[in-house]
Protein backbone atom coordinates (compact mmCIF):
# COMPACT_ATOMS: atom_id res chain seq x y z
CA UNK A 1 0.00 0.00 0.00
CA UNK A 2 1.37 3.36 -0.67
CA UNK A 3 0.68 6.37 1.59
CA UNK A 4 2.02 9.74 0.29
CA UNK A 5 2.79 12.31 2.46
CA UNK A 6 5.35 15.38 3.90
CA UNK A 7 8.12 15.05 5.54
CA UNK A 8 8.90 18.65 7.17
CA UNK A 9 12.59 18.98 8.02
CA UNK A 10 12.16 22.02 11.08
CA UNK A 11 15.58 21.94 11.23
CA UNK A 12 16.25 23.42 7.59
CA UNK A 13 12.47 25.89 7.69
CA UNK A 14 13.40 28.89 7.39
CA UNK A 15 10.23 30.37 7.45
CA UNK A 16 10.07 32.23 4.39
CA UNK A 17 6.60 30.81 3.42
CA UNK A 18 7.48 30.52 0.05
CA UNK A 19 5.41 27.15 0.33
CA UNK A 20 2.45 29.08 1.54
CA UNK A 21 2.34 31.39 -1.30
CA UNK A 22 3.13 28.93 -4.12
CA UNK A 23 0.62 26.23 -2.33
CA UNK A 24 -2.17 29.21 -3.05
CA UNK A 25 -0.99 29.96 -6.10
CA UNK A 26 -1.24 26.50 -7.24
CA UNK A 27 -3.96 25.66 -6.09
CA UNK A 28 -6.41 28.74 -6.84
CA UNK A 29 -5.66 28.47 -10.32
CA UNK A 30 -6.90 24.43 -10.73
CA UNK A 31 -10.03 23.08 -12.27
CA UNK A 32 -11.58 23.04 -8.39
CA UNK A 33 -12.24 26.82 -9.11
CA UNK A 34 -10.24 29.46 -6.73
CA UNK A 35 -9.32 29.62 -2.74
CA UNK A 36 -11.51 32.62 -1.90
CA UNK A 37 -10.15 35.39 -0.45
CA UNK A 38 -12.19 38.09 1.95
CA UNK A 39 -11.05 41.53 2.10
CA UNK A 40 -7.81 40.77 0.72
CA UNK A 41 -6.70 44.60 1.04
CA UNK A 42 -9.09 45.37 3.68
CA UNK A 43 -8.11 46.08 6.99
CA UNK A 44 -9.01 42.41 8.22
CA UNK A 45 -7.58 40.23 5.42
CA UNK A 46 -8.49 36.53 5.57
CA UNK A 47 -9.21 33.68 2.65
CA UNK A 48 -8.55 30.03 2.65
CA UNK A 49 -5.65 28.53 2.38
CA UNK A 50 -4.23 24.92 2.46
CA UNK A 51 -0.45 25.55 4.35
CA UNK A 52 0.19 28.17 6.47
CA UNK A 53 3.59 28.68 8.51
CA UNK A 54 3.27 29.17 12.20
CA UNK A 55 6.15 30.74 14.36
CA UNK A 56 7.02 29.85 17.93
CA UNK A 57 9.89 31.04 20.29
CA UNK A 58 10.99 28.17 22.18
CA UNK A 59 12.65 28.93 25.45
CA UNK A 60 13.52 31.83 27.34
CA UNK A 61 15.82 34.93 26.15
CA UNK A 62 18.60 34.68 25.76
CA UNK A 63 18.53 30.98 25.08
CA UNK A 64 15.56 30.82 22.68
CA UNK A 65 15.22 28.96 19.34
CA UNK A 66 12.87 30.78 16.76
CA UNK A 67 10.81 27.67 15.00
CA UNK A 68 9.14 27.79 12.19
CA UNK A 69 6.62 25.42 11.98
CA UNK A 70 4.73 24.47 8.30
CA UNK A 71 1.21 23.56 8.80
CA UNK A 72 -1.60 21.38 6.68
CA UNK A 73 -3.41 18.07 6.71
CA UNK A 74 -1.47 15.47 7.73
CA UNK A 75 -3.43 13.12 5.53
CA UNK A 76 -3.45 11.37 8.75
CA UNK A 77 -3.71 7.09 8.35
CA UNK A 78 -6.26 7.13 10.31
CA UNK A 79 -8.70 9.95 9.60
CA UNK A 80 -10.90 11.21 12.48
CA UNK A 81 -12.49 13.75 9.86
CA UNK A 82 -13.44 11.04 7.35
CA UNK A 83 -16.01 8.24 9.28
CA UNK A 84 -17.99 11.50 10.52
CA UNK A 85 -19.04 13.10 7.57
CA UNK A 86 -22.60 12.63 6.61
CA UNK A 87 -21.90 12.84 2.40
CA UNK A 88 -18.85 10.85 2.27
CA UNK A 89 -17.64 13.90 0.59
CA UNK A 90 -14.37 13.23 2.89
CA UNK A 91 -12.47 10.52 1.61
CA UNK A 92 -8.92 9.09 1.72
CA UNK A 93 -8.02 7.17 -1.07
CA UNK A 94 -7.08 3.68 -0.96
CA UNK A 95 -4.38 4.09 -3.79
CA UNK A 96 -2.24 6.59 -2.29
CA UNK A 97 -3.96 7.25 1.23
CA UNK A 98 -4.36 11.12 0.35
CA UNK A 99 -7.26 12.26 2.31
CA UNK A 100 -9.37 14.96 -0.03
CA UNK A 101 -12.96 16.65 -0.44
CA UNK A 102 -15.17 15.91 -3.12
CA UNK A 103 -16.00 19.74 -3.35
CA UNK A 104 -19.44 18.75 -5.27
CA UNK A 105 -21.02 16.49 -2.58
CA UNK A 106 -19.72 18.74 0.48
CA UNK A 107 -22.30 20.53 2.29
CA UNK A 108 -20.83 22.87 4.17
CA UNK A 109 -21.94 21.75 7.85
CA UNK A 110 -18.25 22.22 9.41
CA UNK A 111 -18.58 18.89 11.70
CA UNK A 112 -15.19 17.64 9.80
CA UNK A 113 -13.09 20.61 11.10
CA UNK A 114 -14.31 19.74 15.08
CA UNK A 115 -13.30 16.28 14.45
CA UNK A 116 -9.43 17.20 12.90
CA UNK A 117 -7.78 17.76 16.21
CA UNK A 118 -4.99 19.71 14.10
CA UNK A 119 -7.27 22.41 12.56
CA UNK A 120 -6.10 21.30 9.24
CA UNK A 121 -9.35 22.17 7.02
CA UNK A 122 -10.84 25.85 6.21
CA UNK A 123 -13.63 26.40 4.89
CA UNK A 124 -14.16 28.30 1.74
CA UNK A 125 -16.08 31.55 3.11
CA UNK A 126 -17.56 32.24 -1.35
CA UNK A 127 -18.12 28.49 -2.00
CA UNK A 128 -19.48 27.17 1.18
CA UNK A 129 -17.58 24.16 0.82
CA UNK A 130 -14.62 22.37 3.20
CA UNK A 131 -11.40 22.99 1.45
CA UNK A 132 -7.85 21.08 2.41
CA UNK A 133 -4.44 20.42 1.26
CA UNK A 134 -4.66 17.57 -1.31
CA UNK A 135 -0.91 17.07 -1.86
CA UNK A 136 -1.29 18.60 -4.94
CA UNK A 137 -3.29 15.62 -6.31
CA UNK A 138 -3.79 17.16 -9.81
CA UNK A 139 0.22 17.65 -10.09
CA UNK A 140 1.88 14.69 -8.95
CA UNK A 141 0.00 12.27 -11.42
CA UNK A 142 0.17 14.86 -14.52
CA UNK A 143 2.04 13.26 -17.27
CA UNK A 144 2.14 16.34 -19.21
CA UNK A 145 4.74 17.78 -16.30
CA UNK A 146 8.64 16.56 -16.50
CA UNK A 147 8.80 13.79 -13.94
CA UNK A 148 10.46 16.36 -11.89
CA UNK A 149 7.97 18.79 -11.81
CA UNK A 150 5.24 15.99 -10.37
CA UNK A 151 5.34 16.75 -6.77
CA UNK A 152 3.39 19.08 -4.48
CA UNK A 153 3.96 22.84 -5.16
CA UNK A 154 5.31 23.55 -1.72
CA UNK A 155 7.88 20.99 -2.13
CA UNK A 156 9.23 22.15 -5.20
CA UNK A 157 8.41 25.84 -3.65
CA UNK A 158 10.83 25.46 -0.48
CA UNK A 159 14.13 26.95 -1.04
CA UNK A 160 15.67 25.22 1.47
CA UNK A 161 14.65 22.07 0.72
CA UNK A 162 12.86 21.60 3.87
CA UNK A 163 9.96 20.11 2.35
CA UNK A 164 10.33 16.46 1.34
CA UNK A 165 7.61 14.27 -0.51
CA UNK A 166 7.06 10.44 -0.61
CA UNK A 167 5.49 7.03 0.24
CA UNK A 168 6.06 6.59 3.98
CA UNK A 169 5.37 2.82 3.58
CA UNK A 170 8.03 1.82 1.48
CA UNK A 171 11.12 1.99 3.25
CA UNK A 172 13.75 2.88 0.86
CA UNK A 173 11.73 5.99 -0.16
CA UNK A 174 13.68 9.61 0.69
CA UNK A 175 10.96 10.48 3.30
CA UNK A 176 11.28 7.16 5.40
CA UNK A 177 15.13 7.36 5.12
CA UNK A 178 14.55 10.87 6.46
CA UNK A 179 11.67 9.64 9.14
CA UNK A 180 14.38 7.01 10.43
CA UNK A 181 17.04 8.79 10.35
CA UNK A 182 16.57 11.94 11.88
CA UNK A 183 14.00 11.00 14.41
CA UNK A 184 10.75 12.10 12.77
CA UNK A 185 7.96 11.99 14.38
CA UNK A 186 4.15 12.68 14.16
CA UNK A 187 1.62 15.63 16.04
CA UNK A 188 -0.39 14.56 18.75
CA UNK A 189 0.46 10.94 18.96
CA UNK A 190 -1.55 10.84 21.77
CA UNK A 191 -4.95 10.66 19.62
CA UNK A 192 -4.25 7.90 17.20
CA UNK A 193 -4.88 10.13 14.49
CA UNK A 194 -1.57 7.96 13.12
CA UNK A 195 -0.81 10.96 11.22
CA UNK A 196 1.05 10.28 7.72
CA UNK A 197 2.99 13.89 7.25
CA UNK A 198 6.03 13.52 9.64
CA UNK A 199 8.40 16.29 11.38
CA UNK A 200 12.24 16.13 11.40
CA UNK A 201 13.22 18.15 14.59
CA UNK A 202 16.20 20.79 15.51
CA UNK A 203 19.18 19.26 15.86
CA UNK A 204 22.32 20.29 16.68
CA UNK A 205 25.65 18.79 15.54
CA UNK A 206 27.89 18.61 18.53
CA UNK A 207 31.56 17.40 18.44
CA UNK A 208 33.00 16.02 21.89
CA UNK A 209 36.78 16.94 22.29
CA UNK A 210 38.09 14.94 25.76
CA UNK A 211 40.85 16.82 26.75
CA UNK A 212 43.54 14.46 26.67
CA UNK A 213 42.75 14.45 23.01
CA UNK A 214 44.15 18.09 22.73
CA UNK A 215 47.49 17.49 23.52
CA UNK A 216 49.82 15.43 20.96
CA UNK A 217 50.15 11.87 22.85
CA UNK A 218 53.71 11.99 21.13
CA UNK A 219 54.89 15.16 22.25
CA UNK A 220 54.74 14.85 26.22
CA UNK A 221 57.49 17.34 26.80
CA UNK A 222 55.17 20.34 23.66
CA UNK A 223 58.40 20.60 22.75
CA UNK A 224 57.61 22.66 19.23
CA UNK A 225 59.51 21.78 16.31
CA UNK A 226 60.41 18.54 13.83
CA UNK A 227 61.25 15.05 15.17
CA UNK A 228 64.40 14.36 14.70
CA UNK A 229 64.71 12.50 11.63
CA UNK A 230 64.52 8.66 12.58
CA UNK A 231 67.51 6.51 11.41
CA UNK A 232 67.50 4.68 8.60
CA UNK A 233 66.47 1.33 10.59
CA UNK A 234 63.99 2.63 12.81
CA UNK A 235 60.51 2.33 12.23
CA UNK A 236 59.18 5.92 10.75
CA UNK A 237 55.25 5.26 11.75
CA UNK A 238 55.85 7.12 15.01
CA UNK A 239 52.39 7.30 16.28
CA UNK A 240 52.03 3.88 16.28
CA UNK A 241 55.61 2.22 16.94
CA UNK A 242 57.72 4.79 19.55
CA UNK A 243 55.67 4.13 22.25
CA UNK B 1 -15.55 26.29 20.07
CA UNK B 2 -17.88 29.02 18.91
CA UNK B 3 -21.05 28.09 19.65
CA UNK B 4 -23.23 28.59 15.95
CA UNK B 5 -27.05 29.54 16.68
CA UNK B 6 -28.27 27.14 14.81
CA UNK B 7 -27.09 24.03 16.23
CA UNK B 8 -27.78 25.63 19.49
CA UNK B 9 -31.87 25.99 18.09
CA UNK B 10 -32.04 22.48 16.09
CA UNK B 11 -30.79 20.72 19.44
CA UNK B 12 -33.24 22.41 21.90
CA UNK B 13 -35.83 22.50 19.62
CA UNK B 14 -36.43 19.37 18.81
CA UNK B 15 -35.53 18.12 21.90
CA UNK B 16 -38.77 19.93 23.14
CA UNK B 17 -40.77 18.04 20.32
CA UNK B 18 -39.38 14.66 21.49
CA UNK B 19 -39.72 15.44 24.84
CA UNK B 20 -43.71 16.58 24.44
CA UNK B 21 -44.44 13.70 22.32
CA UNK B 22 -43.28 11.13 24.87
CA UNK B 23 -45.01 13.42 27.59
CA UNK B 24 -47.97 12.82 25.60
CA UNK B 25 -46.89 8.87 24.65
CA UNK B 26 -46.60 8.44 28.55
CA UNK B 27 -49.83 9.85 29.31
CA UNK B 28 -51.24 7.18 26.52
CA UNK B 29 -49.43 4.14 28.04
CA UNK B 30 -50.60 4.87 31.47
CA UNK B 31 -54.32 4.98 30.05
CA UNK B 32 -53.67 1.92 28.44
CA UNK B 33 -53.45 0.04 31.30
CA UNK B 34 -56.34 2.37 33.65
CA UNK B 35 -53.65 4.18 35.66
CA UNK B 36 -54.87 7.55 34.38
CA UNK B 37 -58.00 8.38 32.91
CA UNK B 38 -57.83 8.34 28.58
CA UNK B 39 -57.68 11.14 27.25
CA UNK B 40 -59.52 12.83 24.34
CA UNK B 41 -58.04 11.77 20.77
CA UNK B 42 -57.44 15.86 20.28
CA UNK B 43 -55.34 16.10 23.45
CA UNK B 44 -53.27 13.61 22.03
CA UNK B 45 -53.87 14.90 18.22
CA UNK B 46 -53.03 18.39 18.79
CA UNK B 47 -50.02 17.75 21.71
CA UNK B 48 -48.10 15.76 18.86
CA UNK B 49 -48.49 18.35 16.20
CA UNK B 50 -47.52 20.92 18.48
CA UNK B 51 -44.59 18.73 19.42
CA UNK B 52 -43.83 18.42 15.02
CA UNK B 53 -44.05 22.07 15.10
CA UNK B 54 -41.35 21.90 17.53
CA UNK B 55 -38.87 19.50 15.83
CA UNK B 56 -39.80 21.24 12.01
CA UNK B 57 -38.34 24.46 13.74
CA UNK B 58 -35.64 22.83 14.86
CA UNK B 59 -35.14 20.78 11.22
CA UNK B 60 -35.28 24.79 9.64
CA UNK B 61 -32.99 25.88 11.78
CA UNK B 62 -30.49 23.04 11.52
CA UNK B 63 -30.76 24.22 7.59
CA UNK B 64 -28.91 27.42 8.80
CA UNK B 65 -25.93 25.41 9.71
CA UNK B 66 -25.20 24.28 6.12
CA UNK B 67 -23.28 25.92 3.42
CA UNK B 68 -24.50 23.99 0.60
CA UNK B 69 -28.22 23.87 2.30
CA UNK B 70 -29.46 22.74 -1.29
CA UNK B 71 -27.50 19.56 -0.84
CA UNK B 72 -28.41 18.60 2.58
CA UNK B 73 -30.15 15.43 1.20
CA UNK B 74 -27.01 14.18 0.63
CA UNK B 75 -26.10 13.79 4.35
CA UNK B 76 -28.25 10.71 4.69
CA UNK B 77 -25.68 8.65 2.92
CA UNK B 78 -23.24 7.82 5.76
CA UNK B 79 -25.16 6.50 8.62
CA UNK B 80 -22.96 3.62 8.61
CA UNK B 81 -19.95 5.72 9.94
CA UNK B 82 -21.44 9.43 11.34
CA UNK B 83 -23.73 10.09 13.62
CA UNK B 84 -24.41 13.33 12.21
CA UNK B 85 -25.85 11.36 9.02
CA UNK B 86 -27.53 9.16 11.87
CA UNK B 87 -29.77 11.70 13.16
CA UNK B 88 -30.55 13.20 9.39
CA UNK B 89 -32.19 10.06 8.84
CA UNK B 90 -33.55 9.59 12.33
CA UNK B 91 -35.27 12.91 12.81
CA UNK B 92 -37.43 12.98 9.80
CA UNK B 93 -38.06 9.53 10.67
CA UNK B 94 -39.08 10.69 13.98
CA UNK B 95 -41.44 13.60 12.39
CA UNK B 96 -42.94 11.47 9.76
CA UNK B 97 -43.98 8.80 12.44
CA UNK B 98 -45.05 12.00 14.91
CA UNK B 99 -47.13 13.09 12.55
CA UNK B 100 -48.94 10.07 11.48
CA UNK B 101 -49.54 9.31 15.54
CA UNK B 102 -51.75 12.89 15.46
CA UNK B 103 -53.11 12.20 12.52
CA UNK B 104 -54.68 9.11 13.36
CA UNK B 105 -55.69 10.68 16.59
CA UNK B 106 -56.99 13.77 15.03
CA UNK B 107 -59.30 11.70 12.19
CA UNK B 108 -60.34 8.98 14.89
CA UNK B 109 -58.75 6.58 12.61
CA UNK B 110 -57.55 4.49 15.85
CA UNK B 111 -58.18 0.49 15.21
CA UNK B 112 -57.47 -2.21 17.69
CA UNK B 113 -54.90 -4.14 15.56
CA UNK B 114 -54.21 -6.83 17.85
CA UNK B 115 -55.15 -7.77 20.96
CA UNK B 116 -52.83 -9.19 23.54
CA UNK B 117 -53.63 -12.39 26.01
CA UNK B 118 -54.86 -10.18 28.58
CA UNK B 119 -57.66 -9.30 26.37
CA UNK B 120 -56.27 -5.30 25.88
CA UNK B 121 -56.74 -4.02 22.35
CA UNK B 122 -53.64 -1.94 20.66
CA UNK B 123 -54.74 0.50 19.15
CA UNK B 124 -52.71 1.61 15.99
CA UNK B 125 -51.74 5.18 17.82
CA UNK B 126 -50.37 3.04 20.97
CA UNK B 127 -48.23 0.90 17.57
CA UNK B 128 -47.15 4.07 15.73
CA UNK B 129 -46.52 5.78 19.67
CA UNK B 130 -44.21 2.64 20.68
CA UNK B 131 -42.26 3.56 17.15
CA UNK B 132 -42.24 7.13 17.59
CA UNK B 133 -40.93 6.40 21.34
CA UNK B 134 -37.93 4.23 20.12
CA UNK B 135 -36.96 6.68 17.21
CA UNK B 136 -37.40 9.81 19.67
CA UNK B 137 -34.55 8.10 21.81
CA UNK B 138 -32.62 7.20 18.82
CA UNK B 139 -32.53 10.65 18.29
CA UNK B 140 -31.60 11.34 21.48
CA UNK B 141 -28.77 9.13 21.18
CA UNK B 142 -27.75 10.31 18.06
CA UNK B 143 -27.84 14.21 18.29
CA UNK B 144 -25.78 13.25 21.51
CA UNK B 145 -23.18 11.32 19.98
CA UNK B 146 -22.57 13.76 17.39
CA UNK B 147 -20.75 15.59 20.39
CA UNK B 148 -19.78 12.60 22.17
CA UNK B 149 -17.92 10.44 19.54
CA UNK B 150 -15.11 13.43 19.23
CA UNK B 151 -12.67 11.57 21.04
CA UNK B 152 -10.18 15.11 21.08
CA UNK B 153 -13.20 17.16 22.14
CA UNK B 154 -12.72 15.76 25.90
CA UNK B 155 -15.33 18.15 27.56
CA UNK B 156 -17.81 15.85 25.21
CA UNK B 157 -16.54 12.81 25.16
CA UNK B 158 -18.29 10.80 28.00
CA UNK B 159 -21.56 9.18 28.41
CA UNK B 160 -22.83 12.18 30.08
CA UNK B 161 -23.10 14.16 26.71
CA UNK B 162 -25.87 11.85 25.39
CA UNK B 163 -27.26 11.32 28.65
CA UNK B 164 -27.85 15.47 29.22
CA UNK B 165 -29.39 15.80 25.83
CA UNK B 166 -31.72 12.93 26.33
CA UNK B 167 -32.66 14.53 30.17
CA UNK B 168 -32.70 18.18 29.38
CA UNK B 169 -34.58 17.69 25.99
CA UNK B 170 -36.89 15.18 28.18
CA UNK B 171 -37.25 18.29 31.00
CA UNK B 172 -38.32 21.45 28.51
CA UNK B 173 -40.80 18.92 26.72
CA UNK B 174 -42.54 17.18 29.72
CA UNK B 175 -42.94 20.94 31.12
CA UNK B 176 -44.27 21.75 27.73
CA UNK B 177 -47.02 18.92 28.31
CA UNK B 178 -47.65 20.00 31.59
CA UNK B 179 -48.50 23.78 30.30
CA UNK B 180 -50.41 22.17 27.74
CA UNK B 181 -52.08 19.74 29.64
CA UNK B 182 -53.06 22.92 32.11
CA UNK B 183 -55.14 24.75 29.58
CA UNK B 184 -56.88 21.14 27.82
CA UNK B 185 -56.69 18.50 30.20
CA UNK B 186 -56.15 19.89 33.73
CA UNK B 187 -57.20 16.58 35.06
CA UNK B 188 -53.43 15.90 33.94
CA UNK B 189 -51.34 18.61 34.98
CA UNK B 190 -50.41 16.81 38.20
CA UNK B 191 -49.15 13.64 36.56
CA UNK B 192 -47.47 15.40 33.85
CA UNK B 193 -46.04 17.92 35.87
CA UNK B 194 -44.80 15.43 38.45
CA UNK B 195 -42.87 14.02 36.17
CA UNK B 196 -41.43 17.22 34.59
CA UNK B 197 -40.10 17.90 38.55
CA UNK B 198 -38.59 14.55 38.22
CA UNK B 199 -36.81 14.83 34.68
CA UNK B 200 -35.78 18.47 35.41
CA UNK B 201 -34.39 17.06 38.48
CA UNK B 202 -32.30 14.46 37.23
CA UNK B 203 -31.34 17.06 34.23
CA UNK B 204 -29.89 18.87 36.94
CA UNK B 205 -27.96 16.25 38.39
CA UNK B 206 -26.91 15.48 35.22
CA UNK B 207 -26.02 18.68 33.57
CA UNK B 208 -24.13 19.93 37.09
CA UNK B 209 -22.13 15.74 36.96
CA UNK B 210 -21.03 17.20 33.63
CA UNK B 211 -19.75 20.55 34.96
CA UNK B 212 -18.15 19.03 37.65
CA UNK B 213 -16.37 16.25 35.72
CA UNK B 214 -15.28 19.37 32.79
CA UNK B 215 -13.82 21.45 35.93
CA UNK B 216 -11.31 18.41 36.43
CA UNK B 217 -10.17 17.78 33.11
CA UNK B 218 -6.86 17.37 32.04
CA UNK B 219 -5.96 18.73 28.39
CA UNK B 220 -4.22 15.43 27.01
CA UNK B 221 -2.99 18.25 24.17
CA UNK B 222 -0.46 20.33 24.63
CA UNK B 223 1.21 22.56 22.83
CA UNK B 224 4.18 20.09 23.47
CA UNK B 225 2.72 17.39 21.44
CA UNK B 226 1.06 19.80 18.73
CA UNK B 227 4.50 20.94 17.37
CA UNK B 228 6.70 18.11 19.06
CA UNK B 229 9.00 20.16 20.93
CA UNK B 230 9.69 19.26 24.70
CA UNK B 231 10.37 22.41 26.26
CA UNK B 232 7.90 24.04 29.14
CA UNK B 233 8.60 27.36 27.66
CA UNK B 234 6.94 27.72 24.49
CA UNK B 235 5.37 31.08 23.03
CA UNK B 236 3.82 31.80 19.82
CA UNK B 237 4.63 34.62 17.69
CA UNK B 238 2.75 33.88 14.52
CA UNK B 239 -0.36 32.32 13.25
CA UNK B 240 0.80 32.46 9.48
CA UNK B 241 -2.23 35.01 8.70
CA UNK B 242 -2.27 38.39 10.45
CA UNK B 243 -6.41 39.21 9.55
CA UNK B 244 -7.70 35.58 11.29
CA UNK B 245 -8.68 32.43 9.28
CA UNK B 246 -11.42 29.93 8.91
CA UNK B 247 -10.12 28.09 12.26
CA UNK B 248 -10.05 31.27 14.40
CA UNK B 249 -13.67 31.89 14.13
CA UNK B 250 -15.04 28.88 14.20
CA UNK B 251 -13.01 27.86 17.67
CA UNK B 252 -12.55 30.43 19.40
CA UNK B 253 -16.09 32.37 21.22
CA UNK B 254 -14.04 35.29 22.25
CA UNK B 255 -15.85 35.88 25.38
CA UNK B 256 -14.24 36.23 28.77
CA UNK B 257 -14.46 33.77 31.67
CA UNK B 258 -16.61 36.05 33.41
CA UNK B 259 -18.90 36.13 30.91
CA UNK B 260 -18.75 31.96 30.71
CA UNK B 261 -19.12 31.79 34.76
CA UNK B 262 -22.02 34.45 34.02
CA UNK B 263 -23.72 32.03 31.03
CA UNK B 264 -23.28 29.19 33.69
CA UNK B 265 -25.30 30.71 36.31
CA UNK B 266 -27.39 32.36 34.29
CA UNK B 267 -28.72 28.45 32.56
CA UNK B 268 -28.69 26.89 36.01
CA UNK B 269 -31.17 29.50 37.45
CA UNK B 270 -33.56 29.53 34.49
CA UNK B 271 -33.17 25.85 32.97
CA UNK B 272 -33.08 24.05 36.49
CA UNK B 273 -33.87 26.48 39.71
CA UNK B 274 -36.92 28.95 38.44
CA UNK B 275 -38.74 25.96 36.74
CA UNK B 276 -38.52 23.58 39.48
CA UNK B 277 -40.36 26.08 41.72
CA UNK B 278 -42.67 26.86 39.45
CA UNK B 279 -43.66 23.43 38.39
CA UNK B 280 -43.74 22.58 42.30
CA UNK B 281 -46.21 25.36 42.97
CA UNK B 282 -48.33 24.24 39.92
CA UNK B 283 -48.76 21.05 41.81
CA UNK B 284 -50.97 22.82 44.96
CA UNK B 285 -51.62 26.26 42.74
CA UNK B 286 -52.58 25.21 39.19
CA UNK B 287 -51.69 28.39 36.65
CA UNK B 288 -51.21 28.71 33.23
CA UNK B 289 -49.62 31.85 32.71
CA UNK B 290 -46.78 30.37 36.21
CA UNK B 291 -46.41 27.23 33.61
CA UNK B 292 -45.54 29.65 30.38
CA UNK B 293 -43.66 31.55 32.71
CA UNK B 294 -41.46 28.20 33.50
CA UNK B 295 -41.65 26.71 30.15
CA UNK B 296 -40.15 30.24 28.14
CA UNK B 297 -37.48 30.21 31.62
CA UNK B 298 -36.67 26.37 30.53
CA UNK B 299 -36.64 27.39 27.05
CA UNK B 300 -34.25 30.31 27.22
CA UNK B 301 -32.22 28.32 30.12
CA UNK B 302 -31.34 25.75 27.79
CA UNK B 303 -30.36 28.17 25.30
CA UNK B 304 -28.18 29.61 27.41
CA UNK B 305 -27.26 25.78 28.46
CA UNK B 306 -26.52 24.77 24.69
CA UNK B 307 -24.52 27.84 24.09
CA UNK B 308 -21.99 27.51 27.30
CA UNK B 309 -22.20 23.80 26.05
CA UNK B 310 -20.25 25.00 22.87
CA UNK B 311 -18.42 27.64 24.55
CA UNK B 312 -16.88 25.25 27.11
CA UNK B 313 -15.49 22.61 25.10
CA UNK B 314 -11.68 23.19 24.16
CA UNK B 315 -10.40 22.19 20.92
CA UNK B 316 -7.00 21.08 20.69
CA UNK B 317 -6.55 22.88 17.28
CA UNK B 318 -6.61 25.86 19.30
CA UNK B 319 -3.21 25.17 20.33
CA UNK B 320 -1.84 26.25 16.90
CA UNK B 321 -3.61 29.71 17.47
CA UNK B 322 -2.54 31.02 20.91
CA UNK B 323 -1.34 34.59 19.40
CA UNK B 324 0.79 36.30 17.49
CA UNK B 325 3.02 38.82 18.00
Amino acid sequence: MTQLALVIDLNVCVGCHACVTSCKEWNTSGAAGPLCDENPYGADPTGTFFNRVQTFEVGQYPSTDTVHFPKSCLHCEDPPCVPVCPTGASYKRKQDGIVLVDYDKCIGCKYCTWACPYGAREIDEQQKVMKKCTLCVDRIYDTSLAEIDRKPSCVKACPTSARLFGDIHDPESEVSKAIRENGGYALMPEWGTHPANHYLPRRKTHLKIHKDELERADNPLKVDGQLPKPGKNEPTLDDVTSW
Amino acid sequence: MNPAFSVIFLTTLIGIGQGLFLALFTQQSYALFDLLPHQDARFYGWGSLLALLFTTAGLVASFFHLGRPERAWRSAAQWRTSWLSREVIVLPAFMGILFLYGASHLIGLDPVLLTLPSGLGINATVILGGIATILAFALFVSTGMIYACLRFLQEWHSPLTVINFTLLGGASGFTLATLYATMVAPTQTGFLGGWAIIITLLGLLGRSSSLWRNARLRPKSTLQTAIGIKHPRIVQTAQGAMGGSFSTREFFHGKSEAFLGRMKASFLLLAFALPLLLLASNLSYPSALLLCVAFVSQFAGLLAERWYFFAEAKHPQNLYYQGMS
